[in-house]
This record gives structure tokens, C-alpha cells and sequence, in this order.
């Protein structure tokens, strides 16, 4: 079909760019290192340099792309199951329920003792809200009312971590809540890496799987299951994926919003309509908006003082806001 | 004519609820049965209950000759061909892509569209003469266009049954008549043909079998003549038909 050579086109680019990206969030940070020394430092260097490289900027580099992989497929996949371009894992909530699953795990010493259970419980706090979800979808719910809903368990979700913060009598709770609030990876270790990547790529993998069947709910639900297509388990694949994805990025990394929402609409206009070929194109999509957000945030306030959340909500909101104005115009 | 469809004493209740009592019916292969009835009749159930997505609470159906519950899914979906009421498509695709999504239950899990698929797709919006448009935006083409293309889709299936409900709802009168030509092609073909219809005059003169349906009920069926007949018309529509020198239904008037 038409569209096949801009598509393979645009994943290029986007495989470059995100190398690119990488590359200088592996290279710009507080501390002033030459690259050669940086790059000495990844295979064995004892210095600072070392240090530096091994446990500070690799581990931070490649947790954004897991994070901003993890929502761009994420959004993708949503989107293609509401039919709807406004639907994302932070509007629906999944993000804020997540975060107070991690908090939970945290703050009341349970992460401490076995470290599995942080990812474990933001997943099974992202699983909260996607199960909302999934009830919203299986009755057609419409865009308003996965709007409402998202915003009702994000307020919820949001006030019961702030309630969970305070009984832990932690002096810091007031940073602590800006950094599930707003997200950032600041002070990332490599072990963040290991238990965000495999329930992300896992999560990815049961999105694509359901690409098929987000395709031909193009159609609407009916004549998808007239197509030979097992709606609940599509339903169920997007609301595990998502969670799984979306939670496992959220224990690491807070709530990072409007990824999911921005990547894969731009790739649209690229990669075409159908929602199974969006959801690896918006993965690879966000893993580049993230690092490059994260990259700027060093560049603009290399004290570190300005968090990740900031930069993609002030980028996204706006955009939310203008999607809004546009999808009214057209109905 | 074989029946390509059998309908059993099916009966089927939404909750407490009958809307499909004991009905006994058929959709032969090489013909246009249209479905007529008031609203709430049963007419969307009776094609939803042989695609399977509405349970029956008696009765059978028979797909070309083996009973649904044999049938598995993916089986199911390359034999019956539905185009739901208010067809529309969620998102802009390309006319083409929509078209090609008729082909789901021919491909493999990720695999691309085979040259099997393609020639589907062409053939499919050829005999809808959608192929001008074919590689405009959903969102660009006029409503008789999108009709004409989600009609394709249901073609590009390739199943030898084809379930349309209410196609011609919010079409034109000409595009009514246009639609109404390509389910006789398809017929023609040797498909079964099953279509529900609110305008008698277009069911009287286009479809070769006609149920009548009434609250669940089979009223009649036959040919257009004798299932519309004057005492029919009576007593499920409580309409009177002015009719054309071959008994089609010309006009019609309250009783």
C-alpha cells in the first residue's frame, strides 16, 4: 500500500534522531566531563568518569527512553481504543494511580525490603484506573466521559498519595510529592533500569499484538467481531499493556504527562491513521521527546531544579487544550 | 436456492425482554431477502443472532449447512460479511485502507496484505466505483462515497453471505437505488443476500424474498407480492400500499 516507504522513512528518522538524543543525554550533565573520558568511563574507567558514566548519565539516558517508549505506545494503543485522539495514559489517570502505587510501596518500607514490589505495585495501581477504563470502553463510552473519569481518579489518586505521604512522617513529602506529581529522572540508578525495562518492553509487545484488532474497531465493535475479532481480549491486551508499560515507567520516573497524547498524533500525519501502526512508531517517538525533554531541562537549569513532568506538560497541555478546540470545530 | 442461512424456531430476549420469538426463516444463496417490520420488530437481531453476537435462547441457526456453534470465529467472519446500521469509520483512514481491513479474517497475526488481499481490495472498490476515490481520506468523501466504500469493505470479506442493516438509511433516493443494484450484482454472483429495509417500496421492488417481521414474530414471507399483501401491510405497518401493475408497493398511506 501507498505510504509504506514514508512510513519506513519516518522510523528511520526517528531511530536517528533517537540515537542523537541519546548520545548528548549520555554527554551533557552537572559535572563537566570531557566525552572521551565519559566514554572511557563506560568500559571500566575507575575515576569519576567512570562513576559518572556507568551509574549516573547511562542509567539516566536509557530510563528515558524506556519511560517515553512506554507512554507513546501506551497513547497510541488508548487512543486506538476509545477512536479517540485525546485519550493518553496521564488524561485517563493511569499515570496518578500508578504514582500512588509506587508511594505506597515506598513509603510504607515495603520497597525497601523486596525492590520488585515498587514496578509491582505502580502496575497494579495503573491496572486500578485501566480497569476503569476497560469498563468505560466495553459500555462506549465516549470521549467526555473518559475525560471525566480520568480527571475524577487522577484527583483521587493524586489526594490519596498526598494522604499516604504525610502518614509516613517523611521530612521530605513536600518534594516527594512535586516528583510523583510532575515526574523527572534525576538521580535514575541502573537498578531502575532493570525493573522498568522488561514489564515495558513485555507491556509494548501485548499493545502490538492488539494492533490488529485496534485496526478494525475502526469499523466499530460489531462489525470488528463480525471481522473475526475477539473484542474483550483486544480490550484486555490495551488495558494490561497499558499498565504494565505505563506502571512499571511511573514507579522510576513519576508522572510524566501528555507524551502519550503528542507522539502519536504528529505521527499521524506520517505513519496514517490505523492504530497498529502507530504503536511502534509513537514508542520510538517518545523515547525521542523524553530524551530530548530530559536533555533540555539539564540545558535550561543545569542545577537540576526543574523537573521533567514540567517541560512535557507545559509542551502538552496547550496542545490538549487546542486537540479539544479542534475535535469541537469538526463535530 | 439453497439456504445459506436457516433460522429455527430461534428465539432471543434482551433481559426480561423477547424480541425474537421462535422465528423460523431463511436467506437462500443467488437472492435478496429483504427484512421489513416496525421498529423493535427483531430485524437488527435476527442478523445479529446469526453473526453470533447475540445469544439465543432457543432455536438454532444454520450457516452453510453446519450449525453456528460449530463454527469457530475466524470461520465464521470469512462466511458472513455484516455492514452494521450507521456504518462510519472512527478514524480518517485512506478509502483503501478501510476497504482492506475486510481482509482481517483472511491474514495471519502481523502478516502483510498478500497479493490475494490486494486483488480483493480492487475488485471490492471496483464494483462499489469507488475506485476514483480510493486514495482520498474517509473524512473527504461525501456520504454516498463513504457508504460506497464501507460497502466495499463488507465485499472485500469475499464471504458467500452478505448481512447489510439498514444500508440505505441515510442515503439519497439515487444512491438508495445504487446501493439497491449493487446487492442484486451480489446476488447475481450467487451470494445470500440479507437486508434490512424501512422502505417498502425499495424492498417490494428490489429483494426476491421478504420477511415480515412483528414484535419477534414471523408475520409473513414469500415473494415481495405475497409477503407484502394488503392484509399484511394491515396488520404489522397499519399502513395502506397503492401498488404498480406488478403488485410492488408504490406509495403508501396511514390506514
Amino acid at each position: 500500500m501507498e505510504g509504506a516507504a514514508t512510513r519506513r522513512l519516518t522510523m528511520l528518522v526517528l531511530l536517528v534522531a533517537l540515537v542523537i538524543a541519546f548520545l548528548a543525554s549520555f554527554l551533557i550533565g552537572p559535572a563537566d566531563i570531557a566525552p572521551g573520558d565519559l566514554f572511557a568511563g563506560l568500559f571500566g574507567g575507575h575515576g569519576a568518569a567512570g562513576v559518572i558514566a556507568r551509574s549516573l548519565r547511562l542509567p539516566r539516558a536509557a530510563l528515558a527512553i524506556v519511560v517515553g517508549a512506554a507512554l507513546g505506545a501506551s497513547g497510541a494503543a488508548l487512543q486506538g481504543l476509545f477512536r479517540n485522539p485525546l485519550a493518553e495514559p496521564g488524561v485517563t489517570g493511569v499515570t496518578s494511580c500508578a504514582g500512588l502505587g509506587a508511594v505506597v510501596a515506598i513509603y510504607f518500607g515495603l520497597a525497601a525490603r523486596q525492590p520488585l514490589l515498587l514496578p509491582v505495585f505502580a502496575i497494579m495501581g495503573a491496572l486500578g484506573s485501566a480497569g476503569i477504563l476497560y469498563l468505560l470502553s466495553r459500555r462506549g463510552a465516549g470521549a467526555i466521559a473518559m475525560v471525566l473519569a480520568g480527571v475524577a481518579v487522577a484527583s483521587l489518586a493524586t489526594a490519596l498519595t498526598a494522604l499516604a505521604l504525610s502518614f509516613a512522617h517523611n521530612p521530605y513529602a513536600m518534594a516527594d510529592m512535586v516528583f510523583w506529581m510532575m515526574g523527572s529522572l534525576k538521580d535514575s540508578k541502573p537498578s531502575d533500569l532493570y525493573f522498568s525495562a522488561p514489564p515495558t518492553v513485555i507491556g509494548i509487545l501485548l499493545l502490538m499484538s492488539a494492533g490488529r484488532g485496534l485496526d478494525a474497531l475502526t469499523l466499530g465493535e460489531e462489525a470488528a467481531q463480525s471481522l473475526g475479532i475477539d473484542v474483550g481480549s483486544v480490550r484486555g491486551r490495551v488495558v494490561g499493556g497499558v499498565a504494565l508499560a505505563t506502571g512499571a515507567a511511573t514507579a522510576m520516573a513519576g508522572a510524566v504527562s501528555f507524551v502519550g497524547m503528542v507522539v502519536p498524533h504528529v505521527l499521524r500525519r506520517f505513519c496514517g491513521y490505523e492504530p497498529s501502526r502507530l504503536i511502534l512508531p509513537s514508542a520510538l517517538g517518545g523515547a525521542v521527546l523524553v530524551t530530548v525533554a530530559d536533555v533540555a531541562i539539564r540545558l535550561i537549569a543545569p542545577d537540576g531544579q526543574l523537573l521533567l513532568g514540567v517541560v512535557t506538560a507545559m509542551l502538552g497541555a496547550p496542545f490538549f487544550f487546542w486537540l479539544i478546540i479542534r475535535l469541537r470545530m469538526e463535530s | 436456492m439453497s439456504a445459506a442461512v436457516k433460522f429455527e424456531g430461534v428465539s432471543a430476549a434482551y433481559g426480561a425482554r423477547t424480541v425474537l420469538a421462535n422465528v423460523g426463516a431463511a436467506f437462500p444463496a443467488g437472492a435478496v431477502t429483504g427484512i421489513v417490520g416496525p421498529n423493535g420488530a427483531g430485524k437488527t437481531t435476527l442478523l445479529r443472532v446469526a453473526l453470533g453476537l447475540m445469544p439465543m435462547s432457543a432455536g438454532q441457526v444454520v450457516v452453510l449447512d453446519r450449525p453456528l456453534a460449530q463454527w469457530s470465529r475466524g470461520g465464521l467472519a470469512k462466511a458472513l460479511a455484516y455492514l452494521p446500521q450507521g456504518s462510519d469509520a472512527h478514524w480518517p483512514l485512506l478509502a483503501r485502507e478501510l476497504v482492506a481491513l475486510g481482509r482481517l479474517p483472511h491474514r495471519a497475526a502481523f502478516a502483510p496484505l498478500a497479493a490475494a488481499d490486494m486483488q480483493a481490495v480492487d475488485a471490492a472498490l471496483a464494483r462499489c466505483d469507488a475506485t476514483a476515490f480510493s486514495s482520498r481520506r474517509m473524512s473527504e468523501l461525501s456520504a454516498g462515497e463513504r457508504a460506497r466504500v464501507l460497502f466495499a469493505r463488507a465485499l472485500a470479506t469475499g464471504a458467500p453471505v452478505l448481512l447489510a442493516d439498514e444500508p440505505a438509511a441515510y442515503l439519497d433516493p439515487a444512491h438508495q437505488l445504487g446501493l439497491m443494484a449493487l446487492l442484486r450484482d451480489e446476488a447475481a454472483r450467487g451470494k445470500a443476500v440479507a437486508v434490512t429495509l424501512h422502505d417498502l417500496s425499495l424492498a417490494s421492488r428490489h429483494c426476491d424474498e421478504i420477511i415480515v417481521l412483528s414484535e419477534g414474530h414471523n408475520a409473513a414471507q414469500g415473494a415481495p407480492a405475497a409477503a407484502l399483501s394488503d392484509a399484511t401491510l394491515a396488520q404489522v405497518f397499519g399502513i395502506a400500499a397503492e401498488r404498480a401493475g406488478d403488485g410492488g408497493v408504490r406509495a403508501i398511506r396511514r390506514l
